[in-house]
């Protein structure tokens, strides 16, 4: 536990060493900012509540995540330092998880960049508080989810423009698969599948403020799952 | 201490080392030497349990290396080739984040940072960036880091690529000075490095160990270098050539006075014998003997020596 915390302190610092911290976070809140006033119509529809921000993070986590995760291993990979980490007396789970939480700090630092909105908005209006917490705790578990695809690939490759590339490609696939355009193809049990591992609907659900066990499960299994795999692909290192 | 058994590891269809075998006791200072691509590193990342090898078992402090990795890791310095570090954080940062990874407690772990700081010559540049260090900082940073747990052994790849020959001198005073008190293992391939730290040496050569002993028996030559006043060349060059042991002879420049031979020994004559029949003839014909000495190979020759027979038996 000692050295999650080490290793997340020491890929925190990393991040706001370089510019990237700062990108994401202004990128993030920018876009967020900007859809909710304007593409979502937030004084048109004359509603107090956070919808049209919940509307964009999703895309915003899918665009904006694998620029954060791309960098965790295929950085080290390049500059050599992997072979410092993986030769301390330090667990691979360790180093994933303590990278993992790094990285979802700042998405969590990046979405309460944003509460100020739901304060402006909850002195607007009487605001519905459930949708919002239900929203917030949505994107955290969609961000969590992206994060651990993200490392994954990153764990992969020496080249962190790939990493991003192909990150983005496979959360991008994890999200379409549920959409109604592309499910809506296929026989009604085979799409109600295809909604059912897709991150997508799962969030909109959330966002509606109804959090459902099993949603919490689909999350957490995706990031576990990831996370694993980052574990086996840092593991498969040593037959190389 | 240390075992290597069998040791292959294979990349793809490239088999980086063959069957390589070599015992090192606790307190042995060791040179692993060979070209470029030879085997060195793959050899070095097999033992600190970055790489498993194809087959064949490496054992370190009585543990294997590829069941029980972090046991081993925790008993070994590393210094990767190049000595990687974070160029973003300062150096204090740094060492302090491997001190922590390492499980030292932030009491303990300040004094070794100011210890080993002190030991590599780096207290004067904890505060700067690593990124802004110069090569030879940078190599005594990743130094200070590989001892800051006070490790049982040391695992070197090649220390002092890169760096100038001040530096140099630097980091292979600061090696002899951790061999004192260590195991240590450093790879390189430039002789003096050895001979100057190492008091053995394993050669590798395309993945196979070709020779493997303290330098002084490898540098020893089969042959022995005469200075003497004989008072004829050829009645003295004609009684060494019967003398025990001896194949050939050669005789070198002479001045007025003295000439110089050399006795080249067979595969099986005993030097040593040969010396003292040498001496016994010189003393009952009543030669002045300056010199009688066993010639020494030069690091480089042996080196060559080695590398050669591999290339021909190939």
């Amino acid at each position: 536990m000692n050295r999650i915390r080490v290793v997340a302190a020491r890929e925190l610092r990393a991040y706001f060493n370089s510019p990237i911290a700062y990108v994401f976070l202004v990128a993030f809140v920018g876009a967020a900012l900007f859809t909710f006033f304007n593409m979502q119509a937030f004084f048109a529809r004359g509603q107090a509540d956070l919808r049209g921000l919940f509307e964009s993070v999703p895309f915003l986590l899918l665009l904006l995540v694998p620029a954060l995760t791309m960098r965790l291993w295929a950085e080290e990979a390049k500059q050599g330092t992997i072979e410092l980490l993986l030769t301390l007396p330090a667990r691979h789970h360790e180093l994933v998880g303590g990278k993992f939480l790094a990285s979802w700090a700042l998405v969590g630092v990046g979405l309460a960049l944003t509460l100020p909105l739901a304060m402006t908005v909850s002195n607007l209006g009487q605001l519905d508080w459930g949708p919002v917490i239900g929203g917030y705790i949505g994107a955290m578990l969609l961000g969590a989810a992206y994060l651990s695809v993200g490392q994954f690939i990153s764990a992969l490759t020496e080249n962190q423009i790939l990493a991003f590339i192909l990150a983005l490609l496979l959360c991008l696939a994890m999200w379409g698969i549920g959409t109604e355009a592309f499910s809506g193809l296929f026989a009604d049990r085979m799409s109600a599948a295809m909604r059912a591992v897709a991150t997508g609907s799962r969030f909109r659900s959330i966002a509606r403020g109804v959090l459902d066990v099993r949603d919490l499960l689909y999350y957490l299994s995706v990031t576990f799952f990831f996370l694993a795999a980052s574990v086996g692909a840092l593991r498969a290192r040593r037959w190389a | 201490m240390i075992e290597l058994r069998q040791i292959t590891k294979r990349y793809g269809e490239i088999e980086a080392l063959r069957g390589v075998s070599a015992t090192i006791s606790a307190g042995e200072v060791v040179g692993l030497l060979g070209p470029i691509g030879a085997g060195k590193t793959t050899a070095m990342k097999i033992l600190v349990g970055y790489l498993l090898p194809t087959s064949g078992t490496a054992i370190v402090a009585g543990l294997d290396v590829a069941a029980d990795p972090l046991a081993v890791q925790a008993r070994i310095g590393y210094l990767p080739e190049n000595a990687p570090l974070y160029s973003d954080m300062l150096v204090h940062e740094y060492l302090s984040f491997m001190a922590a990874m390492r499980g030292l407690d932030r009491g303990a772990a300040g004094q070794r940072i100011r210890t080993v700081a002190a030991e590599c010559s780096i207290d004067d540049v904890l505060g700067r960036t690593i990124g802004q260090l110069s090569k030879g900082y940078r190599q005594r940073v990743g130094l200070a880091a590989a001892i800051l747990h006070d490790p049982e052994i040391l695992i070197l790849d090649e220390p002092t690529t890169g760096l100038d020959p001040n530096q140099i001198v630097e980091v292979r005073d600061l090696i002899r000075k951790m061999g004192q008190s260590k195991t240590v293992i450093l790879s390189t391939h430039i002789l003096p490095e050895v001979q100057a730290t190492c008091g053995r040496v394993l050669i590798l050569y395309d993945g196979q160990l070709r020779a493997d002993g303290r330098i002084t028996d490898l540098t020893r030559s089969r042959s022995i270098f005469i200075r003497a006043a004989t008072g004829g060349a050829a009645a003295a060059r004609q009684l060494l050539e019967r003398l025990p042991g001896v194949t050939g002879t050669t005789q070198g420049d002479d001045d007025d006075k003295f000439q110089t031979f050399r006795l080249a020994l067979g595969p099986n004559g005993d030097a040593d014998a040969t010396a003292e029949a040498v001496f016994d003839a010189a003393r009952a014909r009543g030669w002045t003997l300056r010199e009688l000495r066993r010639d020494e190979k030069t690091l480089e020759q042996v080196f060559r020596e080695v590398t050669e027979i591999a290339e021909m038996t190939q």
